[in-house]
């Protein structure tokens, strides 16, 4: 290490001891239980998890995540920040990221849309951010106010030119809550854009949460370079591509481009590095994949009949797996709570067991192309969906009857 | 080794990484690249300090060359990947280089609303009127009648005035200079550095090889002769008459005024909740 360079460490380790903004987290907080919305639950699990930066335009079903950050936010030196629209919003929380901030952003269908082009750009400069879609009825602005789960495909295809995701989808208030955690905590992880999806009913509806104690509360934070800058790589392929990120302001000086880049970050066209970057953006999802995929397995062990379902419908799909169970026959539920990557392996072993998958969605048909994909060896006859696009949700019923039809 | 001279610009350039750089002969984006250079140099100010942001277009390639916090976002929008960067982090000097369609035809809005809060990024605007790296097409800045690869015939819109703009959504620093006056442009930089609040530079630049081309410009001098001969300084437009002023270039600080500035309210507003709560 040459004089200069000793003079240029010391300065970024003062440096960065000066520049990080403090912010204040609650030191302790006794287990209790609250009544609250899920869109409630979602605002206090970011503030759980450290979230300190939130950028957001407002639009329903969303709104109270913003309305309760707003509030929340300054008293802890965090930023809230009312942008001009959803384009400006997920561009200002990647900005603010990229200085070290955690941060988050919400909206719904309309607004998830503006926001692909700035969610491609999180994931292939790799900077951590999440987006929380409370998703509504229809395209274009359709039925604000009402539940559906058409956003499945585009929180993972929304952006354009090939990029994996990361999408957690919650099936309750409680769950809002620790998911929201957890996306923070797998976007400080794998540098990335993680998507929370979220059912409008499950937004406004009140459940009792059980909060954990503070401390008690896992917390993931970015790994930090400990090189000095000149030897720092932006993109490093340590450790399953999870690389440390330098901040803004701490003397590392790096460049970020959402042009393709090399693994210092700067701009290349030469192929064979193009085809290493991209590589590199789907090993970073699929060497990690045992611990990105969370699925919930209910009463399969000896079922006939399987039904895989998301978010409120699983809850529906519960309901009627009582009734049939009652009446004696044998169904069960599989619930990813990570959509994407989708639990591939979890759903082959299912159908090993089962004869006969349904898929409840409040869509046209999204996941059930994914089960599809893994059924092929399976007759047709064996995958059923129920779909609803009425904004009403599907029913214990409905599912039950159909059971009834298969069995 | 000959004595290659050192000069000041060498030192802050990423000269091992990427050069040599994308532009034209002739483009004047090098030159703004040189006067934000030595403003920076001259004030002094820790390069650790400065973020540079920029969206997409030729002029918005600048921070890959540059050794500052650097980041090249997308089209229309660095001046919101500059807002969360200058409100995470307040002490950051944060300077967006922009195109004039970047800026002011996908980007106007967000030009609008950060002036509005008069947030204290400093915005580069190097207008070059026209669309250079996708290969000519017409901006907001075009002027009546300019040639454009799709305006063939002509432009008939009417050109944007975005120093006028931004004073109208109420940024407290406007300034316009063209590349030809380059101690000028410097100066102003160095200005709009130690102002606090938003800061627009709009500097009228020239782009031979296809605005210049397609307009028969004569060339990157010619280009810059004619910034010379139809710019006057502001201080002189009073005493000519109005005849004279008309189609020219208008050269200086538009508006420099201090307002409460963005990131300084929130700072407070925090202060404020925080107090509050112990009542």
């Amino acid at each position: 290490m040459t004089e200069k360079d000793k003079i240029k460490t010391e300065k970024i380790t003062k440096a960065a001891k000066l520049e990080s903004k403090p912010v204040d987290t609650p030191k302790k907080r006794e287990r209790k239980t609250v009544l609250m919305q899920g869109n409630e639950a979602v605002a206090l699990g970011a503030l759980d998890a450290g979230v300190n930066f939130f950028a957001g335009y407002p639009i329903t079903p969303s709104t109270e995540i913003a309305e309760i950050l707003a509030a929340e936010l300054p008293k802890r030196n965090g930023t809230f920040i009312q942008m001009e629209d959803e384009l400006a919003s997920i561009c200002a929380i990647i900005g603010a990221s990229l200085a070290g901030a955690k941060s988050l952003t919400a909206t719904s269908g309309p607004g998830f849309s503006l926001m692909q082009e700035g969610i491609g750009f999180a994931k292939i400069t790799e900077t951590p951010c999440v987006v929380v879609d409370v998703q509504r009825v229809g395209p274009s602005t359709g039925m604000p106010t009402s539940p559906a789960q058409g956003d499945i495909m585009q929180s993972k295809w929304g952006s354009h030119g090939d990029s994996p995701a990361i999408v957690l989808y919650p099936d309750s208030v409680k769950e809002s809550y620790e998911l929201t955690i957890r996306a923070v905590n797998l976007s400080e992880k794998y540098r990335t854009c993680v998507i929370l999806l979220l059912d409008e009913v499950i937004a406004h509806m009140r459940e009792a949460v059980c909060l954990p104690d503070i401390a008690n509360v896992r917390i993931i934070n970015r790994i930090k370079p400990t090189v000095p800058p000149q030897w720092y790589k932006h993109y490093d392929e340590n450790q399953k591509y999870l690389s440390p990120l330098a901040s803004y302001g701490e003397g590392y000086r790096f460049h970020v481009t959402g042009l393709t880049h090399d693994a210092h970050g700067f701009p290349t066209n030469k192929p064979s590095e193009a085809a290493e970057m991209m590589e590199r953006l789907r090993k970073k999802i699929s060497y990690n994949i045992r611990d990105l995929v969370q699925i919930e397995s209910y009463r399969m062990d000896d079922a006939k009949i399987a039904i895989f379902a998301a978010g409120i419908t699983s809850r529906a799909a519960k309901a009627a797996i009582a009734s049939a169970r009652a009446e004696g026959i044998k169904v069960g539920l599989l619930r990813p709570l990570t959509i994407w990557p989708f639990p591939d392996d979890a759903v082959r072993k299912m159908l090993r067991n089962v004869e006969t998958v349904i898929v409840p969605e409040l869509n046209q048909g999204q996941l059930i192309y994914e089960v599809q994909r893994l059924t092929k060896e399976k007759s047709d006859g064996g995958l059923i969906p129920i779909n609803k696009v009425s904004s009403e949700l599907i029913t214990p019923n409905e599912i039950l009857s159909k059971i009834k039809e298969v069995c | 080794m000959a004595n290659i001279p050192q000069r000041i610009i060498h030192e802050y350039l990423r000269h091992d990484k990427k050069f040599p750089h994308v532009w034209c002969a002739g483009c004047s984006n090098g030159i703004v690249l040189g006067a934000i250079i030595r403003a920076v140099a001259s004030l002094n100010i820790d390069r650790n300090d400065i973020v540079m942001v920029s969206g997409i277009g030729c002029s918005s390639r600048m921070p890959v060359y540059v050794d500052f916090n650097t980041l090249h976002s997308i089209h229309g929008r660095s001046i919101a990947f500059a807002t969360g960067i200058k409100m995470h982090k307040p002490h950051l000097k944060v300077i967006v280089v922009t195109g004039d369609g970047d800026c002011a035809a996908i980007g106007g809005n967000h030009l609008i609303h950060a002036a509005r809060r008069n947030i204290d990024l400093k915005v580069i605007m190097i207008n070059n009127n026209i669309y250079g790296m996708t290969g000519g097409q017409c901006s907001p800045t075009t002027p009546h009648n300019a040639y454009a690869t799709t305006a063939p015939y002509g432009n008939i819109e009417p050109d944007f005035n975005i120093c006028n703009l931004a004073m109208g959504a109420g940024a407290s620093f406007v300034a316009r200079t063209t590349a030809f006056h380059v101690l000028e442009m410097q100066n102003m930089i160095k200005d709009a550095l130690q102002h606090t609040g938003f800061s627009l530079i709009e500097v009228v630049s020239a782009c031979p090889v296809i605005y210049g081309r397609l307009n028969k410009k004569g060339g990157a001098p010619q280009m810059l002769k004619d910034f010379r001969d139809n710019s006057i300084p502001l201080s002189a437009v009073e005493k000519l008459p109005p005849e004279k002023v008309e189609g020219k270039i208008i050269r200086g600080i538009l508006r420099k005024e201090i307002r409460a500035e963005f990131s300084t309210e929130y700072a407070a507003l925090c202060k404020k909740t925080q107090t509050a709560g112990g009542e």
